[in-house]
């Protein structure tokens, strides 16, 4: 923990030649671009010039209808989905790298993500493969795997014992997937596989109405924390002095983002690595200042994913790629060629 | 595939079938989402009305040309509707239900299609589709020589004990009962010996050994995976199996053997040609 909380520390830029606001202003106006390209583009061909009269006036023949409906019915829920989950995602991260004071840390690492593909794998193998009864299985799955991991590491000092009793917990979790997929079926497995993979095609208005507020509201409260974040960088013992209640911030910080990222993985499955490297990549271009870096990593993660999901729906048309294959795919190079260039 | 799963399935096919059986105007653009839909649009006549299939549609040869929607279980809602086809038919393992749902929504008529494998659910998928391509004629036509080829190719349970494996990904899986396979075999008059258990399991060596097969049962596809049929052989467990020692083994078309579609009869025959030791 100690050796790598360096590394955090020294990312805290001495100088900054942009203001933190222009930055955030300048990710929002990148998200925005990015959404309205993304709602022009897609296997059905809608012509770009077309989407806001479409969206704004009833269609008048029976093109513009379908048009109006693909694009009301699902494009656009899609990429407020994205939006929605590649935002909760990253700001989890950020916080959960805040909580352990280490780079490599992310919302799986307490059991978040495997105790909700638990559920998920019970759920699928028990036959209710619907949405509806998916989701609420791997919440509860999710929710019991960190709450287990927090409740028995808890009474460790310090963080370490939480994050290992996190490793046994994700490591009973693997296990117990691992016992459903040898007892599921052909069908099952095939579920169980792309289930994995991540998919934003779930999307509808209904459950971005519940899962927006949601994630608005756990986001606002994680980015209220951001003085406590800072202090907890300098270290425990340190935050401690700096008039923090270490005990109490620490199981608040772990049960918001639980919160927060349980519902996302209950929904869209498991998307790796949004949660780890977006915090990384804001951190290395706009600092480690939690005030800017948890706005920031919020919109970084929105634009990650919407960029994701556009590339999964458009490259291999009229089929489309899972999204969590995508967001390996791209964000790995580019995290590397990140690292590449501020080395030199 | 339980009695009650079948129940609904015949159930659910017959509600398919009133709602189209309302639909006036014949479907003229057809997407197919499952290999075994698409082998009966085609077995219908109906091939060139595809616009679009999915990954699994592998047969017949045609069909594989068409533009592809991803796979069945995971299809794209937007591909299926740039293609802009008047009826989606869809398996009822197509999904997720959401994205069918959403197809729905977008005005696509949608007809869902059995896919237990018995022969009564191949009958109710047949004429499924029959209706929905306008086709009704020719759907009992086909179910008709399709049940009367099966009953004739029908025998008596009780022959030869048949293990059915495969191995796609390198493992070795045996059929147990409520699978295709299993299905197949007692049509084919064989005895399953992993009738115990309830569908695909994986096996070890020693349990491959103890079932003590007379005839193995698998796929092209398994035999590829293991690196052609003395590599398939030689795997620990059915080496030493009757079955591999006097190489008393059926190689079939994966979906022929198991899609339980249109050719239904033609794989029952090469199935018991196969176990009959005729070539």
């Amino acid at each position: 923990m100690t050796a790598t909380s360096g590394t955090m520390a020294s990312g805290l830029p001495a100088r900054r030649r942009v203001t933190p606001v222009a930055v955030l202003a300048g990710l929002v106006v990148v998200l925005l671009v990015l959404m309205v390209a993304s709602a022009g583009s897609g296997a059905v061909a809608i012509p770009f010039q077309r989407v806001p009269g479409l969206l704004l006036s009833a269609p008048v023949d029976g093109q513009d209808a379908l048009w109006r409906s693909v694009l009301v019915e699902v494009r656009l829920p899609r990429l407020v989905f994205a939006l929605i989950v590649g935002g909760g995602l990253a700001i989890a991260g950020t916080t959960m790298q805040a909580l352990f004071r280490n780079p490599l840390a992310e919302p799986g690492l307490i059991g978040i993500s495997l105790g909700g593909a638990m559920g998920a794998v019970i759920a699928i193998v028990l036959n209710a493969n619907s949405l509806w009864t998916m989701a609420p299985a791997a919440f509860a799955g999710s929710l019991a795997a960190t709450a287990l991991a927090y409740k028995l590491g808890g009474r460790q000092p310090g963080v370490a014992g939480v994050l290992l009793a996190g490793i046994a917990i994700n490591a009973m979790c693997a296990s117990v997937i691992g016992i459903f997929t040898t007892q599921a079926n052909d069908t099952q497995l095939r579920n169980l596989t792309f289930w994995n993979m991540g998919s934003l095609a779930g999307a509808s208005w209904t459950m971005l109405a519940w899962l927006g507020p949601w994630v608005a509201v756990l986001s606002a409260l994680l980015i209220r924390e951001w003085r406590s974040m800072n202090a907890l960088l300098l270290g425990e013992r340190e935050a401690h002095h700096l008039g923090h209640a270490v005990r109490p911030l620490r199981r608040r910080l772990v049960v918001l983002a639980a919160l927060l990222v349980g519902p996302l993985v209950a929904v869209s499955g498991t998307i790796v690595f949004v949660g780890l490297v977006v915090p990384h990549l804001v951190r290395l271009t706009t600092g480690a200042d939690h005030r800017w870096l948890l706005p920031n990593t919020l919109a970084g993660g929105a634009i990650a994913l919407t960029l994701a999901d556009w590339l999964a729906r458009t490259v291999v048309i009229p089929a489309e790629l899972p999204i969590g294959i995508v967001t390996s795919l791209v964000g790995g190079p580019f995290l590397l060629w990140l690292l590449l260039r501020k080395g030199t | 595939m339980t009695a009650s799963m079948n129940r609904r399935a015949v159930l659910a096919a017959a509600l398919a079938l009133s709602a189209v059986g309302a639909q006036a105007a014949p479907a003229k653009r057809i997407v197919s989402l499952g290999g075994v839909v698409t082998e009966i649009v085609f077995a219908l006549g109906a091939g060139d009305r595809v616009v679009g299939v999915d990954d699994s549609s592998i047969y017949p040869a045609a069909a594989h040309k068409l533009p592809k929607v991803g796979y069945y279980r995971g299809f794209s809602i937007e591909g299926v509707a740039s293609l802009n086809p008047d009826v989606v038919l869809a398996s009822d393992q197509a999904g997720p239900p959401e994205a069918l749902e959403q197809l729905r929504r977008l005005g696509k008529t949608v007809v869902m299609l059995p896919s237990v494998p018995t022969v009564d659910a191949l009958a109710a998928r047949i004429d499924g589709v029959a209706s929905a391509l306008g086709e009704k004629a020719a759907g009992d036509q086909l179910v008709a020589r399709i049940r009367e080829q099966v009953a004739a190719a029908t025998k008596s349970p009780g022959g030869q004990n048949v293990l059915l494996v495969s191995s796609r990904a390198g493992k070795l899986e045996g059929a147990g009962r409520e699978t295709a396979a299993d299905a197949v075999l007692r049509l084919a008059g064989a005895r399953n010996v992993l009738a115990g258990e309830r569908g695909y399991k994986a096996l070890s060596a020693e349990g491959a050994v103890s079932l003590k097969p007379e005839v193995i049962v698998t796929t092209t596809m398994s035999v590829g995976a293991a690196g052609g049929l003395d590599a398939f052989l030689a795997q620990p467990g059915i080496a030493v199996t009757p079955a591999a020692k006097a190489r008393r083994v059926v190689v079939m078309d994966d979906l022929l053997l198991l899609g339980f579609g249109p050719r239904l009869p033609e794989a029952l025959k090469v199935l018991q040609d196969g176990l009959a030791g005729r070539k």
